[in-house]
Protein backbone atom coordinates (compact mmCIF):
# COMPACT_ATOMS: atom_id res chain seq x y z
CA UNK A 1 0.00 0.00 0.00
CA UNK A 2 1.24 3.48 -0.81
CA UNK A 3 0.20 6.42 1.30
CA UNK A 4 0.90 9.93 0.07
CA UNK A 5 2.60 12.12 2.62
CA UNK A 6 3.04 15.81 1.95
CA UNK A 7 5.20 18.41 3.58
CA UNK A 8 8.68 18.06 2.08
CA UNK A 9 8.41 20.68 -0.67
CA UNK A 10 10.14 23.51 1.16
CA UNK A 11 13.01 21.25 2.23
CA UNK A 12 13.35 19.84 -1.30
CA UNK A 13 13.42 23.31 -2.87
CA UNK A 14 16.10 24.40 -0.43
CA UNK A 15 18.11 21.23 -1.08
CA UNK A 16 18.01 21.86 -4.84
CA UNK A 17 19.00 25.49 -4.42
CA UNK A 18 21.97 24.42 -2.34
CA UNK A 19 22.82 21.75 -4.91
CA UNK A 20 22.97 24.46 -7.60
CA UNK A 21 25.26 26.54 -5.42
CA UNK A 22 27.54 23.59 -4.68
CA UNK A 23 27.63 22.73 -8.38
CA UNK A 24 28.93 26.20 -9.16
CA UNK A 25 31.57 25.89 -6.42
CA UNK A 26 33.71 28.84 -5.34
CA UNK A 27 32.44 31.87 -7.30
CA UNK A 28 35.97 33.29 -7.23
CA UNK A 29 37.01 30.47 -9.61
CA UNK A 30 35.89 30.82 -13.25
CA UNK A 31 32.88 28.71 -14.22
CA UNK A 32 33.40 25.67 -16.50
CA UNK A 33 31.73 26.00 -19.87
CA UNK A 34 30.03 23.10 -21.65
CA UNK A 35 32.45 23.63 -24.56
CA UNK A 36 35.41 23.22 -22.17
CA UNK A 37 34.00 19.96 -20.85
CA UNK A 38 33.31 18.74 -24.38
CA UNK A 39 36.79 19.47 -25.64
CA UNK A 40 38.91 18.82 -22.53
CA UNK A 41 37.09 16.01 -20.70
CA UNK A 42 36.45 14.17 -23.94
CA UNK A 43 36.80 10.67 -22.55
CA UNK A 44 34.18 11.37 -19.88
CA UNK A 45 31.92 12.77 -22.61
CA UNK A 46 32.50 9.59 -24.64
CA UNK A 47 31.60 7.37 -21.72
CA UNK A 48 28.39 9.30 -21.08
CA UNK A 49 27.42 9.06 -24.77
CA UNK A 50 28.15 5.33 -24.91
CA UNK A 51 26.30 4.38 -21.73
CA UNK A 52 23.62 6.97 -22.36
CA UNK A 53 23.29 5.27 -25.78
CA UNK A 54 22.96 8.67 -27.44
CA UNK A 55 25.65 10.30 -29.55
CA UNK A 56 25.67 14.05 -28.94
CA UNK A 57 28.87 15.48 -27.42
CA UNK A 58 27.24 18.81 -26.50
CA UNK A 59 24.42 17.20 -24.56
CA UNK A 60 26.77 14.74 -22.87
CA UNK A 61 29.01 17.63 -21.78
CA UNK A 62 25.99 19.53 -20.46
CA UNK A 63 24.89 16.43 -18.54
CA UNK A 64 28.36 16.10 -16.96
CA UNK A 65 28.24 19.74 -15.86
CA UNK A 66 24.74 19.40 -14.46
CA UNK A 67 25.66 16.14 -12.67
CA UNK A 68 28.73 17.76 -11.06
CA UNK A 69 30.94 15.15 -12.75
CA UNK A 70 28.91 12.16 -11.50
CA UNK A 71 29.00 10.18 -14.73
CA UNK A 72 26.21 7.74 -13.86
CA UNK A 73 23.96 10.69 -13.01
CA UNK A 74 24.98 12.29 -16.34
CA UNK A 75 24.15 9.05 -18.19
CA UNK A 76 20.76 9.04 -16.47
CA UNK A 77 20.12 12.64 -17.64
CA UNK A 78 21.02 11.75 -21.22
CA UNK A 79 18.80 8.65 -21.21
CA UNK A 80 15.92 10.72 -19.85
CA UNK A 81 16.40 13.37 -22.54
CA UNK A 82 16.44 10.67 -25.23
CA UNK A 83 12.96 9.57 -24.27
CA UNK A 84 11.62 13.02 -25.24
CA UNK A 85 12.84 12.71 -28.84
CA UNK A 86 10.99 11.06 -31.72
CA UNK A 87 12.81 8.33 -33.64
CA UNK A 88 13.45 9.62 -37.17
CA UNK A 89 14.89 6.43 -38.61
CA UNK A 90 17.58 3.77 -38.56
CA UNK A 91 20.99 4.14 -40.16
CA UNK A 92 22.61 1.80 -42.62
CA UNK A 93 25.08 -0.47 -40.79
CA UNK A 94 28.38 1.40 -40.28
CA UNK A 95 31.26 0.54 -42.58
CA UNK A 96 34.09 0.51 -40.05
CA UNK A 97 36.50 -0.74 -42.74
CA UNK A 98 36.24 2.80 -44.19
CA UNK A 99 37.05 4.43 -40.84
CA UNK A 100 39.45 7.37 -40.83
CA UNK A 101 41.61 5.91 -38.11
CA UNK A 102 43.31 7.94 -35.42
CA UNK A 103 44.43 4.73 -33.70
CA UNK A 104 44.74 1.22 -35.02
CA UNK A 105 46.74 -1.55 -33.39
CA UNK A 106 46.94 -5.32 -33.53
CA UNK A 107 48.44 -7.53 -30.85
CA UNK A 108 48.44 -10.54 -33.17
CA UNK A 109 50.29 -9.29 -36.24
CA UNK A 110 53.28 -7.00 -36.19
CA UNK A 111 53.33 -6.12 -39.86
CA UNK A 112 49.93 -5.57 -41.36
CA UNK A 113 48.53 -3.48 -44.21
CA UNK A 114 47.92 0.05 -42.97
CA UNK A 115 50.42 -0.37 -40.13
CA UNK A 116 50.23 0.00 -36.36
CA UNK A 117 49.04 3.53 -35.56
CA UNK A 118 49.25 4.43 -31.87
CA UNK A 119 47.13 7.59 -31.92
CA UNK A 120 46.56 9.74 -28.81
CA UNK A 121 47.01 6.93 -26.27
CA UNK A 122 47.80 6.67 -22.54
CA UNK A 123 49.72 3.45 -23.32
CA UNK A 124 53.48 3.78 -22.72
CA UNK A 125 53.01 6.85 -20.51
CA UNK A 126 54.70 6.50 -17.14
CA UNK A 127 51.59 7.30 -15.12
CA UNK A 128 53.47 9.97 -13.22
CA UNK A 129 51.44 13.01 -12.27
CA UNK A 130 52.33 15.83 -14.63
CA UNK A 131 52.59 18.94 -12.52
CA UNK A 132 53.09 21.01 -15.65
CA UNK A 133 49.33 20.64 -16.18
CA UNK A 134 48.73 22.59 -12.97
CA UNK A 135 50.32 25.61 -14.56
CA UNK A 136 48.74 27.27 -17.54
CA UNK A 137 50.96 27.21 -20.56
CA UNK A 138 51.39 26.71 -24.26
CA UNK A 139 51.15 23.19 -25.57
CA UNK A 140 53.75 22.08 -28.11
CA UNK A 141 52.10 21.00 -31.38
CA UNK A 142 51.87 17.26 -32.00
CA UNK A 143 54.29 16.10 -34.70
CA UNK A 144 52.96 15.22 -38.14
CA UNK A 145 54.19 12.93 -40.88
CA UNK A 146 53.28 12.52 -44.54
CA UNK A 147 49.94 10.75 -44.93
CA UNK A 148 50.07 7.44 -46.79
CA UNK A 149 46.88 6.58 -48.52
CA UNK A 150 47.16 2.80 -47.99
CA UNK A 151 43.90 1.08 -47.20
CA UNK A 152 43.50 -0.06 -43.58
CA UNK A 153 41.68 -3.39 -43.94
CA UNK A 154 40.24 -5.29 -40.98
CA UNK A 155 42.83 -7.70 -39.58
CA UNK A 156 40.19 -10.42 -39.32
CA UNK A 157 39.87 -10.35 -43.11
CA UNK A 158 43.46 -11.61 -43.36
CA UNK A 159 42.68 -14.65 -41.19
CA UNK A 160 39.29 -15.13 -42.81
CA UNK A 161 40.87 -15.39 -46.26
CA UNK A 162 42.68 -18.56 -45.20
CA UNK A 163 39.68 -19.99 -43.34
CA UNK A 164 41.61 -19.77 -40.06
CA UNK A 165 38.85 -17.88 -38.25
CA UNK A 166 35.10 -18.26 -38.09
CA UNK A 167 33.31 -15.94 -40.54
CA UNK A 168 31.23 -13.04 -39.20
CA UNK A 169 27.54 -14.02 -38.93
CA UNK A 170 25.25 -12.83 -41.72
CA UNK A 171 21.63 -11.84 -42.04
CA UNK A 172 18.70 -11.34 -39.70
CA UNK A 173 16.88 -8.23 -38.58
CA UNK A 174 18.26 -7.11 -35.23
CA UNK A 175 15.89 -6.58 -32.31
CA UNK A 176 16.00 -3.23 -30.46
CA UNK A 177 15.88 -3.20 -26.69
CA UNK A 178 14.72 0.43 -26.69
CA UNK A 179 11.55 -0.71 -28.48
CA UNK A 180 10.75 -4.10 -26.91
CA UNK A 181 11.63 -5.35 -23.44
CA UNK A 182 14.68 -7.60 -23.16
CA UNK A 183 13.76 -11.29 -23.29
CA UNK A 184 15.89 -14.38 -22.81
CA UNK A 185 17.48 -16.05 -24.60
CA UNK A 186 18.76 -12.91 -26.35
CA UNK A 187 20.53 -13.27 -29.68
CA UNK A 188 24.02 -11.92 -30.26
CA UNK A 189 22.83 -8.66 -31.86
CA UNK A 190 20.65 -7.86 -28.85
CA UNK A 191 23.42 -8.80 -26.42
CA UNK A 192 25.81 -6.46 -28.24
CA UNK A 193 23.31 -3.58 -27.98
CA UNK A 194 22.78 -4.26 -24.31
CA UNK A 195 26.44 -4.52 -23.31
CA UNK A 196 27.50 -1.60 -25.52
CA UNK A 197 25.38 0.64 -23.23
CA UNK A 198 26.32 -1.34 -20.11
CA UNK A 199 28.37 0.01 -17.23
CA UNK A 200 32.07 0.17 -18.06
CA UNK A 201 33.17 -0.89 -14.59
CA UNK A 202 30.80 -3.85 -14.47
CA UNK A 203 31.89 -5.09 -17.91
CA UNK A 204 35.55 -4.50 -17.13
CA UNK A 205 35.18 -6.68 -14.02
CA UNK A 206 33.42 -9.42 -15.98
CA UNK A 207 35.99 -9.32 -18.80
CA UNK A 208 38.79 -9.51 -16.23
CA UNK A 209 37.09 -12.47 -14.55
CA UNK A 210 37.23 -14.40 -17.85
CA UNK A 211 40.97 -13.72 -18.06
CA UNK A 212 41.43 -15.00 -14.52
CA UNK A 213 39.72 -18.28 -15.32
CA UNK A 214 35.99 -17.77 -14.79
CA UNK A 215 34.97 -18.80 -18.29
CA UNK A 216 38.35 -18.46 -19.93
CA UNK A 217 38.39 -17.82 -23.70
CA UNK A 218 42.08 -17.00 -24.35
CA UNK A 219 41.54 -13.63 -26.02
CA UNK A 220 44.11 -11.87 -28.18
CA UNK A 221 43.39 -8.38 -29.47
CA UNK A 222 43.24 -9.05 -33.18
CA UNK A 223 42.52 -5.42 -33.83
CA UNK A 224 41.57 -2.27 -32.00
CA UNK A 225 40.67 0.74 -34.10
CA UNK A 226 39.43 4.19 -33.19
CA UNK A 227 38.39 6.86 -35.64
CA UNK A 228 35.53 8.54 -37.42
CA UNK A 229 32.96 6.84 -39.62
CA UNK A 230 30.20 8.25 -41.77
CA UNK A 231 26.61 7.51 -40.72
CA UNK A 232 24.30 7.02 -43.68
CA UNK A 233 20.55 6.70 -43.71
CA UNK A 234 18.08 6.06 -46.47
CA UNK A 235 15.79 9.07 -46.84
CA UNK A 236 12.28 8.09 -48.00
CA UNK A 237 11.76 11.40 -49.87
CA UNK A 238 14.92 10.79 -51.87
CA UNK A 239 14.91 7.03 -52.29
CA UNK A 240 18.65 6.80 -51.65
CA UNK A 241 20.98 6.85 -48.66
CA UNK A 242 22.77 10.04 -47.67
CA UNK A 243 25.32 10.83 -45.02
CA UNK A 244 23.63 12.39 -41.99
CA UNK A 245 26.77 12.90 -39.96
CA UNK A 246 30.05 11.52 -38.81
CA UNK A 247 30.74 9.87 -35.46
CA UNK A 248 33.80 8.66 -33.61
CA UNK A 249 33.76 5.01 -32.58
CA UNK A 250 36.06 2.43 -30.97
CA UNK A 251 36.01 -1.07 -32.39
CA UNK A 252 37.68 -4.14 -30.93
CA UNK A 253 37.93 -7.61 -32.36
CA UNK A 254 39.41 -10.44 -30.37
CA UNK A 255 40.82 -13.70 -31.68
CA UNK A 256 39.95 -16.51 -29.30
CA UNK A 257 40.54 -20.18 -28.72
CA UNK A 258 39.66 -22.63 -31.42
CA UNK A 259 36.71 -24.74 -32.01
CA UNK A 260 36.53 -27.68 -34.34
CA UNK A 261 34.41 -30.73 -34.84
CA UNK A 262 34.42 -34.05 -36.69
CA UNK A 263 33.39 -32.24 -39.87
CA UNK A 264 35.08 -28.85 -39.39
CA UNK A 265 38.84 -28.39 -38.94
CA UNK A 266 39.85 -26.19 -35.97
CA UNK A 267 39.27 -22.45 -36.40
CA UNK A 268 39.83 -19.41 -34.24
CA UNK A 269 36.66 -17.85 -32.82
CA UNK A 270 36.04 -14.14 -32.27
CA UNK A 271 34.54 -11.58 -29.92
CA UNK A 272 33.40 -8.10 -30.97
CA UNK A 273 32.86 -4.72 -29.36
CA UNK A 274 31.77 -1.41 -30.90
CA UNK A 275 31.13 1.71 -28.82
CA UNK A 276 30.82 5.48 -29.28
CA UNK A 277 33.86 7.74 -29.01
CA UNK A 278 37.41 6.94 -28.00
CA UNK A 279 36.63 4.36 -25.36
CA UNK A 280 38.97 1.44 -25.82
CA UNK A 281 38.74 -0.12 -22.35
CA UNK A 282 35.01 -0.42 -22.93
CA UNK A 283 35.36 -1.79 -26.48
CA UNK A 284 37.83 -4.39 -25.20
CA UNK A 285 35.60 -5.36 -22.27
CA UNK A 286 32.57 -5.69 -24.54
CA UNK A 287 34.41 -7.99 -26.94
CA UNK A 288 35.63 -10.28 -24.15
CA UNK A 289 32.16 -10.48 -22.60
CA UNK A 290 30.57 -10.96 -26.05
CA UNK A 291 32.85 -13.95 -26.61
CA UNK A 292 32.21 -15.45 -23.16
CA UNK A 293 28.43 -15.22 -23.74
CA UNK A 294 28.75 -17.28 -26.95
CA UNK A 295 29.61 -20.55 -25.13
CA UNK A 296 26.40 -22.31 -26.14
CA UNK A 297 26.57 -21.40 -29.83
CA UNK A 298 30.20 -22.59 -29.93
CA UNK A 299 29.49 -25.88 -28.12
CA UNK A 300 31.54 -24.99 -25.03
CA UNK A 301 30.75 -26.05 -21.47
CA UNK A 302 28.88 -23.78 -19.11
CA UNK A 303 31.25 -23.65 -16.17
CA UNK A 304 28.97 -21.46 -14.07
CA UNK A 305 31.08 -18.35 -14.66
CA UNK A 306 29.22 -15.04 -14.25
CA UNK A 307 30.43 -13.79 -17.66
CA UNK A 308 28.81 -16.82 -19.35
CA UNK A 309 25.42 -16.22 -17.76
CA UNK A 310 23.51 -14.05 -20.22
CA UNK A 311 20.60 -13.36 -17.91
CA UNK A 312 22.96 -12.30 -15.12
CA UNK A 313 25.09 -10.10 -17.40
CA UNK A 314 22.30 -8.41 -19.36
CA UNK A 315 20.02 -7.90 -16.37
CA UNK A 316 22.70 -6.21 -14.30
CA UNK A 317 24.95 -4.32 -16.72
CA UNK A 318 22.72 -1.27 -17.14
CA UNK A 319 23.84 1.29 -14.58
CA UNK A 320 20.75 3.48 -14.94
CA UNK A 321 18.48 0.57 -14.06
CA UNK A 322 20.85 -0.58 -11.34
CA UNK A 323 21.26 2.79 -9.71
CA UNK A 324 17.53 3.49 -9.96
CA UNK A 325 16.62 0.34 -8.11
CA UNK A 326 19.48 0.60 -5.64
CA UNK A 327 18.90 4.24 -4.79
CA UNK A 328 15.15 3.97 -4.49
CA UNK A 329 15.67 2.32 -1.10
CA UNK A 330 16.76 5.74 0.19
CA UNK A 331 13.27 7.08 -0.43
CA UNK A 332 10.62 6.91 2.30
CA UNK A 333 9.50 3.36 3.08
CA UNK A 334 7.76 4.43 6.29
CA UNK A 335 4.68 2.27 5.79
CA UNK A 336 6.62 -0.86 4.74
CA UNK A 337 8.91 -0.46 7.68
CA UNK A 338 6.01 0.19 10.05
CA UNK A 339 4.55 -3.20 9.01
CA UNK A 340 7.90 -4.93 9.66
CA UNK A 341 8.13 -3.21 13.02
CA UNK A 342 4.63 -4.32 13.89
CA UNK A 343 5.49 -7.89 12.91
CA UNK A 344 8.72 -8.12 14.84
CA UNK A 345 7.05 -6.69 17.97
CA UNK A 346 4.35 -9.35 17.74
CA UNK A 347 6.87 -12.17 17.19
CA UNK A 348 8.90 -11.01 20.16
CA UNK A 349 5.80 -10.76 22.31
CA UNK A 350 4.81 -14.31 21.37
CA UNK A 351 8.33 -15.66 21.95
CA UNK A 352 8.49 -14.02 25.38
CA UNK A 353 5.06 -15.40 26.29
CA UNK A 354 6.09 -18.92 25.23
CA UNK A 355 9.27 -18.64 27.27
CA UNK A 356 7.26 -17.55 30.31
CA UNK A 357 4.78 -20.45 30.03
CA UNK B 1 34.59 21.72 -57.18
CA UNK B 2 34.26 18.15 -58.40
CA UNK B 3 33.17 16.94 -54.97
CA UNK B 4 29.78 18.60 -55.25
CA UNK B 5 28.70 17.31 -58.62
CA UNK B 6 26.76 14.68 -56.74
CA UNK B 7 23.77 15.46 -54.51
CA UNK B 8 24.80 12.78 -51.99
CA UNK B 9 28.18 14.45 -51.53
CA UNK B 10 26.49 17.84 -51.10
CA UNK B 11 24.07 16.54 -48.48
CA UNK B 12 26.87 14.82 -46.57
CA UNK B 13 28.93 18.01 -46.55
CA UNK B 14 25.95 20.04 -45.31
CA UNK B 15 25.18 17.46 -42.59
CA UNK B 16 28.75 17.49 -41.24
CA UNK B 17 29.23 21.26 -41.44
CA UNK B 18 29.64 23.42 -38.34
CA UNK B 19 26.35 25.41 -38.22
CA UNK B 20 28.02 28.83 -37.74
CA UNK B 21 30.43 28.36 -40.60
CA UNK B 22 27.67 27.14 -42.92
CA UNK B 23 25.46 30.11 -42.06
CA UNK B 24 28.33 32.52 -42.69
CA UNK B 25 29.11 31.01 -46.10
CA UNK B 26 25.49 30.71 -47.18
CA UNK B 27 24.73 34.38 -46.50
CA UNK B 28 21.15 35.61 -46.92
CA UNK B 29 18.87 32.81 -48.10
CA UNK B 30 15.92 33.11 -50.51
CA UNK B 31 12.28 32.76 -49.46
CA UNK B 32 11.38 29.16 -48.69
CA UNK B 33 8.12 27.38 -47.91
CA UNK B 34 8.48 24.92 -45.06
CA UNK B 35 7.17 21.56 -46.21
CA UNK B 36 8.19 20.05 -42.91
CA UNK B 37 9.49 22.43 -40.26
CA UNK B 38 12.78 21.54 -38.61
CA UNK B 39 12.35 18.70 -36.13
CA UNK B 40 14.93 17.20 -33.76
CA UNK B 41 14.91 13.47 -33.09
CA UNK B 42 17.16 10.46 -33.04
CA UNK B 43 18.45 7.98 -35.56
CA UNK B 44 19.32 4.48 -34.40
CA UNK B 45 22.89 3.81 -35.51
CA UNK B 46 23.58 0.24 -36.56
CA UNK B 47 26.89 -1.58 -36.44
CA UNK B 48 27.87 -4.92 -37.92
CA UNK B 49 28.83 -7.95 -35.83
CA UNK B 50 32.52 -8.59 -36.43
CA UNK B 51 32.78 -5.33 -38.41
CA UNK B 52 31.43 -6.91 -41.60
CA UNK B 53 28.58 -9.23 -40.55
CA UNK B 54 24.95 -8.99 -39.51
CA UNK B 55 23.57 -5.67 -38.26
CA UNK B 56 22.96 -4.80 -34.61
CA UNK B 57 21.66 -1.64 -32.92
CA UNK B 58 24.53 0.28 -31.42
CA UNK B 59 22.87 3.37 -29.95
CA UNK B 60 21.18 6.51 -31.19
CA UNK B 61 22.48 9.85 -32.44
CA UNK B 62 20.73 13.21 -32.34
CA UNK B 63 19.65 14.42 -35.77
CA UNK B 64 17.56 17.37 -36.97
CA UNK B 65 15.63 17.19 -40.23
CA UNK B 66 13.88 19.79 -42.34
CA UNK B 67 12.16 19.95 -45.75
CA UNK B 68 11.55 23.17 -47.67
CA UNK B 69 10.49 24.33 -51.10
CA UNK B 70 12.44 27.04 -52.90
CA UNK B 71 11.05 28.31 -56.24
CA UNK B 72 9.04 25.11 -56.67
CA UNK B 73 11.94 22.76 -55.88
CA UNK B 74 11.90 20.58 -52.74
CA UNK B 75 15.04 20.51 -50.63
CA UNK B 76 15.68 18.06 -47.79
CA UNK B 77 18.17 17.87 -44.97
CA UNK B 78 19.13 15.59 -42.11
CA UNK B 79 21.93 17.09 -40.04
CA UNK B 80 23.78 15.92 -36.95
CA UNK B 81 22.86 17.67 -33.70
CA UNK B 82 19.99 19.82 -32.45
CA UNK B 83 20.48 22.99 -34.49
CA UNK B 84 17.22 23.72 -36.32
CA UNK B 85 18.65 26.68 -38.24
CA UNK B 86 21.41 24.38 -39.50
CA UNK B 87 18.84 21.88 -40.82
CA UNK B 88 16.79 24.63 -42.48
CA UNK B 89 19.84 26.21 -44.12
CA UNK B 90 20.96 22.79 -45.38
CA UNK B 91 17.50 22.07 -46.83
CA UNK B 92 17.39 25.44 -48.60
CA UNK B 93 20.87 24.89 -50.04
CA UNK B 94 19.84 21.42 -51.22
CA UNK B 95 16.95 22.97 -53.15
CA UNK B 96 19.19 25.73 -54.54
CA UNK B 97 21.80 23.19 -55.60
CA UNK B 98 19.21 21.33 -57.69
CA UNK B 99 18.44 24.57 -59.57
CA UNK B 100 22.05 25.62 -60.03
CA UNK B 101 24.67 23.07 -58.90
CA UNK B 102 27.67 25.09 -60.06
CA UNK B 103 26.73 28.18 -58.05
CA UNK B 104 26.15 26.26 -54.80
CA UNK B 105 29.27 24.16 -55.34
CA UNK B 106 31.30 27.37 -55.64
CA UNK B 107 29.61 28.86 -52.59
CA UNK B 108 30.41 25.79 -50.47
CA UNK B 109 33.89 25.15 -51.89
CA UNK B 110 35.60 26.69 -48.83
CA UNK B 111 33.61 24.38 -46.54
CA UNK B 112 34.78 21.30 -48.45
CA UNK B 113 38.37 22.59 -48.49
CA UNK B 114 38.35 23.27 -44.74
CA UNK B 115 36.98 19.81 -44.02
CA UNK B 116 39.65 18.18 -46.18
CA UNK B 117 42.34 20.22 -44.41
CA UNK B 118 41.00 19.19 -40.98
CA UNK B 119 41.01 15.53 -41.98
CA UNK B 120 44.51 15.83 -43.44
CA UNK B 121 45.80 17.35 -40.21
CA UNK B 122 44.39 14.47 -38.16
CA UNK B 123 45.69 11.91 -40.64
CA UNK B 124 49.14 13.53 -40.53
CA UNK B 125 49.20 13.35 -36.71
CA UNK B 126 48.12 9.71 -36.89
CA UNK B 127 50.85 9.02 -39.47
CA UNK B 128 53.45 10.40 -37.04
CA UNK B 129 52.35 7.76 -34.49
CA UNK B 130 52.71 4.89 -36.95
CA UNK B 131 55.23 2.38 -35.64
CA UNK B 132 58.19 1.59 -37.87
CA UNK B 133 59.52 -1.72 -36.55
CA UNK B 134 63.10 -2.73 -36.83
CA UNK B 135 64.44 -6.08 -35.69
CA UNK B 136 67.63 -6.64 -33.73
CA UNK B 137 69.22 -9.87 -34.90
CA UNK B 138 70.86 -11.93 -32.18
CA UNK B 139 74.25 -13.52 -32.85
CA UNK B 140 73.19 -17.17 -32.47
CA UNK B 141 70.37 -16.75 -34.99
CA UNK B 142 72.67 -15.83 -37.83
Amino acid sequence: MYVAVKGGERAIDAAHAWLAEERRGDPAIPELSVAQIRSQLTLAVNRVMTEGALYDPDLAALAIKQARGDLIEAIFLLRAYRTTLPRLGTSQPLETAKMQVSRRISATFKDLPGGQVLGPTFDYTHRLLDFALMAEGEMPAAPTAPVRDDPVPHVMGLLDRDGLIEPAPEGGTPADLTRAPLEFPADRALRLQSIARGDEGFLLGLAYSTQRGYGRTHAFVGELRIGTVAVEMEIPELGFAVEIGEIEVSECETVNQFKGSKTEPPQFTRGYGLVFGQNERKALSVSLVDRALRWQELGEDFVGAPAQDEEFVLSHCDNVQATGFLEHIKLPHYVDFQAELELIRRLRREALQEAAE
Amino acid sequence: MSLLTDRRALMGLLARAAPDRLAALAGPLPEAIELRPAQTGTVMVQGRIGGTGAAFKMGEMVVTRCSVQVAGIAGHAHVQGRDKAHARTAAVLDAMWQADPARIAALLAPLAAEETARRQTRAAKAAATRVEFFTLVRGEDQ
